[in-house]
């Protein structure tokens, strides 16, 4: 039997975690043929939590975020050029520099851009701001470092989140408004935000929930001053971060019969990429932000994750898949990720969508450490921790298991704790 | 485009810390203080990219990690 793994042109597109860790993988089981890496920034891949935490609080510099490389790759690089387009009959990517690169596996891992503000003119005002990449960091911690009279920021979901918290480290004013109840509700519910809103008030975070930006408004020389809300107030400021979410890098593959757009790559259980017609491409698979999969754990619901630890355990397994060293199992890492604001850790196991009621399973918001366990149907889903995160391995495990709702025996007896609603707040749209 | 030049002498380690995996358990910070720090309870601050003349402390930090959740790339010991 030939030896896929002997020869071949493996291309990976998007060199950030997702397209490294994957890369690593294919070289792990065994991959020795020709490899390329595809990046439309100019730097090696680099680690993006730290941009919202310690490079804006000037502890650490955005440079030094390059992330370590954990097997040798022997690849060649092709950094600041964007892939432009995916012809798969030719099996052709081709680039912006007009440059084509033949494959015979390819891993999309082109992850996902900061969501920019409705308005572009509002958007072109000098000081505001998105914040995704290592340049955006580094433009904010220079406005930051200037002192600016108060920052702005639109949008109270973790990135929002946290740079309120960094800014509050650098004792600069500042307003967090969102259109939701609390900040966070919409993932993490609405009593655990009714938490996270407390805790920025102690920052002392001039929060405004249930508020919207209605316009920016910028000076003669086009510096942001003012933004109008849609309560008819305003807010004097000079510095406005613009924290709506993220939007999916899928437009380059428009054309290329697979079934990409805003909601992400679509993939199957194993991970290959679906054409519009739902057969799977043997040659593709994608990893990270970017991927759309259906999850194992949550009946085959088809999720996108936007967490660091799922770029780096979904571009491995991306990897061995691509070499030919998936065991055939179904990719199904239990989802988790970390937010660090204000001092407090928050982390979370499993997924909160669909909860139908929740638990304060140990400590308490008093305390300032605590689980929250939430359930769907009778069963554990998903468990969230305030400083208290060595405790979520355990429910990890019974989210893993399908364990009952209420669950019971991890460290105490949970019969007769109260039970409460999520209330999760309505969709809504964050334009 | 070839490969990636490789570093030059004296470039930095390159650490990352699977924060997910990190229980704040501290022993990192025992053995490298000058590196990694525990900020309020169980929110660990580290250095990203350590002097290479640290590789010793941050060696004895990476296995002292009940969880393994240290990642180091040695810029002398690892190609690309
Ligand atoms: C400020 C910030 C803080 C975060 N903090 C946390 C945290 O605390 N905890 C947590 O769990 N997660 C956090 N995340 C999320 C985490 O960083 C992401 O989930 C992770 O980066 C996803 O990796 P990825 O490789 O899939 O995508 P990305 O990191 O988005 O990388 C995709 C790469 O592909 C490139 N690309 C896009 N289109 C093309 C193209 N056509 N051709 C070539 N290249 C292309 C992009 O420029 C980029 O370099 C944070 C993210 C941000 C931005
Ligand atoms: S030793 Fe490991 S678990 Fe403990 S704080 Fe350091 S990284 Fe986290």
């Amino acid at each position: 039997m030939k030896n896929i793994n002997a020869e071949g042109h493996a291309v990976v597109v998007g060199a950030s975690l997702a397209g490294l860790r994957g890369a690593e993988a294919l070289r792990r089981a065994g991959f020795a043929g020709r490899l390329t890496l595809i990046g439309d920034e100019p730097d090696r891949p680099y680690d993006r939590p730290p941009l919202s935490k310690a490079v804006l609080t000037g502890d650490i510099a955005p440079e030094a975020t390059t992330l370590p490389n954990l097997h040798a790759l022997d690849a060649e690089w092709r950094l600041g050029v964007a892939a432009i387009g995916l012809d798969r009959e030719a099996r052709e990517v081709r680039l912006a520099d007009g440059a084509t690169l033949s494959y015979d596996r390819l891993l999309i891992a082109t992850g996902s851009r900061a969501r920019p503000w409705s308005n572009p003119t509002e958007a072109g005002l000098a000081g505001v701001h998105t914040l995704r990449g290592r340049g955006d960091a580094a433009a904010l911690r220079r406005a930051l470092a200037a002192g600016p009279k108060r920052v702005l920021i639109i949008g109270a979901g973790f990135i929002g989140c946290e740079v309120a918290a960094s800014c509050r480290a650098l004792e600069c004013a500042v307003t967090l408004i969102d259109p939701g109840p609390a900040p966070l509700a919409r993932i993490l519910g609405q009593p655990v935000g009714e938490i996270v809103a407390a805790l920025h008030r102690a920052l002392g975070v001039d929060l405004r929930s249930r508020t919207k930006v209605a316009r920016l408004i910028g000076n003669e020389t086009g510096q942001v001053v003012r933004a109008n809300l849609d309560d008819g107030s305003e807010v004097e400021t000079d510095l406005v971060v613009v924290a709506l979410g993220a939007v999916r890098n899928t437009e380059w593959l428009s054309g290329s019969g697979l079934d990409a757009g805003p909601g992400g790559v679509v993939c199957d259980e194993a991970g290959y990429a679906l054409d519009t017609e739902g057969r799977p491409d043997g040659a593709i698979a994608a990893a990270g932000d970017v991927a759309r999969f259906p999850h194992p754990l949550y009946d085959g619901r088809p999720v996108s994750l936007e967490h660091w630890g799922h770029a780096v355990a979904q571009g491995e397994h991306a990897g061995r898949l691509l070499a030919g060293a998936a065991t055939g199992a179904a990719y199904a890492e239990m989802p988790a990720f970390w937010s660090s604001q204000g001092g407090v850790t928050i982390k979370s196991v499993g997924l909160t969508e669909g909860a139908d009621a929740m638990v304060f399973a140990q400590g308490s918001p008093k305390e300032g450490r605590f689980v929250v366990v939430y359930g769907a149907k009778g069963r554990c889903i998903a468990a969230l921790s305030f400083d208290s995160g060595r405790w979520l391995p355990a429910y990890a495990e019974l989210i893993a298991a399908h364990a009952p709702f209420p669950p019971i025996r991890v460290g105490v007896d949970l019969h007769g704790l109260a039970v409460l609603q999520p209330g999760f707040p309505e969709e809504w749209t964050s334009s | 485009m070839p490969d990636l030049p490789p570093p030059p002498d004296g470039s930095p380690l390159r650490v990352t810390v699977d924060l997910n995996r990190c229980q704040a358990y501290a022993q990192c910070c025992y053995a490298a203080p000058e590196h990694f720090v525990l900020h309020g309870r169980e929110a660990l601050f580290y250095d990203p990219a350590p002097s290479a003349s640290d590789r010793l402390s941050i060696e004895r930090a990476r296995v002292s990690c009940p969880v393994q959740a240290i990642r180091v790339e040695d810029p002398e010991r690892q190609g690309r």
